[in-house]
């Protein structure tokens, strides 16, 4: 489904990201893990097709399509999504309109009939139970005012209701208290289909426990210096970083 | 040099305009008429941009236009013409086509109605007495060129009146249409609003053009609000990007009224709106909404007082500019807090949202305060549409261009939303919808 080869990139001119490669198949789970600073929220961006960032090199393919290619709201329609670490509060923009649009959007990239109000509140009734999300938030302009666990609550929301292929989730733990965090992970837990992929990015294990990762890789210095299976993030979480850079640093390159 | 630009700025002006000739009206209106017209030169004098009040604002163009009395059009404007614009539905509305009162286009309250409304010369050759009280009284033009000038030489114009405790549910819309193909056609509107004790009346005053025409509106409107009374007033000036228009809106407020004023400026090729009001007893509200839309050449400029001159009244001013092309917005906020009017509770808030490197906005708040007891803030901000909330709904699936239209869209929402009137609502988003579709191609910041 995913196929990052050797990518390269930065912003500012300051290197972030230096040659890192990553495969992700359909119904799978990965978890990113890494230090502050090692590049996981400037993946996560890039994917997106964030401006901001330049790629120097390395490529990108998403489906069999050339993602870097694409601007960010064809790579959202052919299925991507990135639940933001810091969703941005965006006054006067009533949630419900907006996400109405980018449904219908994506829902005419994929050749689907677009959805009139009464569908669309019909959808959007059954996810908000899905995330517990109170629906009076989606009268309000989007994010705005909205604590953070609920700004976490509504990124996933959104993403229930967009049903993308491949979903990158980053940091969606931080600023979540335990029970928000059971609610959070239960519906990506819930999305997960034979045909979709989730790429969890996050510093802690705790996530972890919830949404069971397939494969574990480690960010370090912007290159996945290890990769391994959940029992890796036990070891992280047991361990911290220190071991692995180490190694990193006496192997050379992996 | 500049020496001879100062000569030419000084020649006398009003002749072009009017050519001495006096607007018609009973004895006591030909006295304020001649007043006014002796005012013009040289004590007032045609404004140039070494004044301070017009400063960014160069009027010298109007000069050189070949500017007539607009005359009564050769095409003939019927009732499918003036329909896109009705914003009141079967309401009142008083319709004037190149400033002439249209009768068989208005819909005017009849004898049983909680209003009076009609043409000011259809009152003053009936009973003129109402008007003698009012008309003239407020926006004396004591300073302002196109003041004087419209009350010398005012053709017609619309009155609406509310009696004493009148509750008038349904707006009352003053329609003004240019249709003239000449180009050049000047036309001084005049308004008065009077709404006595008690009463409570809305205002829609529009201005558009049936031409592609250049002309020349001079409006001026005054409002005068008796105890307890309440106005919305919505003034909204669309005409054609070739067109002049200036306006001076004020209004006098007495105890515990409330004004509730709106202006919104979407068209012309320059506009100056005057927008003021004396807060003249205890209690008075005055809440000054303005939204200005400006792209291509456009000039947009308001220049707003609140005249605090008696304690405990409130003020709440909120302008907003969305300014695209090569546009230039002019915002100047007058605050005026006098010695007795202690109390006081005065805001000003002008937002700016710059869609183009190429566009202009100069912004001045100017507060006055001789009192010591008062609250009065001014917040003055200038910024281009949020980078991350356009990635944000673009990641989302949204396209560039829409994204972008949302966002513009939500800038004016607060301006809109004090809009207690729908149909004029609507007709807001309409045009915020038209006038920023595909706007991808209309921005130079970005991509």
């Amino acid at each position: 489904m995913l196929e990052i080869r050797n990518l390269s990139a930065g912003v500012d001119g300051k290197a972030i990201l230096k040659g890192l490669s990553l495969s992700v198949q359909a119904g799978e789970v990965h978890a990113i893990m890494g230090p502050n600073g090692s590049g996981k929220s400037t993946l996560a961006q890039v994917l997106a097709g964030r401006g901001e960032y330049e790629v120097s090199s390395g490529s990108v393919t998403f489906n069999g399509v050339s993602l870097l290619e694409l601007k960010p709201e064809e790579r959202a329609r052919a299925g991507l999504f990135l639940a933001f670490q810091y969703p941005v509060e965006i006054p006067g923009v009533n949630s419900t309109v907006f996400l109405k649009a980018a449904l219908n959007e994506c829902r005419k990239a994929r050749g689907e009939q677009e959805l009139d109000a009464v569908e669309f509140l019909a959808l959007v009734k059954k996810k908000t139970k899905l995330l517990e999300l109170d629906p009076a938030l989606l009268g309000r302009a989007v994010n705005e005012g909205f604590s953070g666990g609920e700004k976490k609550r509504n990124e996933i929301f959104q993403m229930a209701v967009l049903e993308p292929k491949l979903a990158i989730l980053d940091e969606t733990d931080s600023g979540l208290d335990i029970d928000a965090l059971k609610i959070v992970s239960g519906g990506v837990n819930k999305l997960r289909r034979p045909d979709n992929a989730t790429l969890v990015i996050t510093h802690y294990q705790r996530l972890l426990n919830y949404i069971v990762p397939d494969y574990v890789h480690v960010l370090v210095h912007g290159q996945i210096v290890k990769s391994g299976g959940k029992e890796l993030a036990l070891e992280l979480e047991e361990r911290g970083y220190d071991w692995i850079l180490g190694d990193a640093a006496n192997n050379g390159k992996p | 040099m500049m020496d001879t630009l100062a000569q030419t700025d000084r020649e006398p002006a009003a002749a072009s305009f009017f050519a001495g000739e006096l607007g018609p009206g009973p004895a006591w209106l030909q006295t304020l008429r001649r007043q006014a017209r002796a005012r013009l030169e040289p004590e007032i004098g045609f404004p140039t941009t070494e004044q301070e009040e017009w400063r960014f604002t160069n009027m010298a163009p109007l000069r050189q236009w070949p500017l007539h009395a607009a005359a009564p059009a050769a095409r003939r404007v019927g009732l499918e013409d003036i329909e896109p614009f009705r914003l009141a539905g079967d309401g009142y509305c008083l319709v004037f086509v190149d400033g002439r009162f249209r009768q068989d286009l208005s819909n005017l309250p009849g004898p049983g109605a909680p209003l009076r409304a009609g043409s000011l010369r259809a009152f003053w050759e009936d009973d003129g007495r109402e008007l003698e009280n009012h008309l003239a009284r407020h926006a004396q033009g004591d300073a302002n060129f196109f003041t004087a000038l419209n009350t010398a030489c005012f053709q017609d114009g619309a009155f609406v009146s509310a009696p004493a405790n009148a509750v008038v549910e349904q707006p009352v819309q003053l329609l003004y249409l240019a249709a003239g193909e000449r180009p050049g056609a000047a036309v001084h509107a005049r308004n008065l609003i009077v709404a006595h004790h008690g009463s409570s009346l809305k205002v829609i005053e529009s201005y558009a053009s049936l031409t592609e025409a250049p002309h020349l509106t001079n409006a001026v409107t005054e409002i005068a609000l008796g105890p307890d009374a309440r106005v919305e007033h919505c003034k909204l000036q669309n005409e054609n990007e070739r067109a002049f228009h200036i306006a001076a809106v004020q209004a006098v407020q007495n105890r515990n009224s409330h004004w509730l004023s709106h202006s919104i400026a979407t068209g012309a090729r320059l506009a100056r709106n005057q927008i003021q009001t004396l807060l003249n007893a205890e209690g008075a509200e005055a809440i000054l909404n303005g939204l200005y839309l400006a792209r291509g050449e456009q000039l947009m400029d308001h220049h707003t007082v609140v005249d605090h001159a008696q304690p405990h009244c409130e003020s709440h001013e909120f302008y907003y500019g969305i300014l695209a092309g090569r546009a230039h917005g002019v915002f100047n906020g007058k605050i005026f807090v006098r010695q007795d009017a202690q109390k006081t509770n005065a805001k000003q808030t002008n937002r700016n949202l710059v869609l183009s490197e190429h566009a202009l906005i100069n912004t001045k708040p100017q507060l006055e305060i001789f009192a010591d007891d008062v609250k009065c803030t001014h917040g003055a901000t200038v910024g281009q549409l949020n980078q991350e909330a356009l990635f944000y709904l673009r990641s989302r699936g949204i396209g560039a261009g829409l994204a972008r239209q949302m966002l513009v869209r939500a800038f004016a929402n607060d301006a809109v939303e004090r809009i207690t009137l729908a149909p004029v609502r609507a007709h807001l988003e309409q045009l915020l919808t038209e006038r920023f579709e595909g706007l991808d191609t209309s921005l130079s910041f970005h991509d």
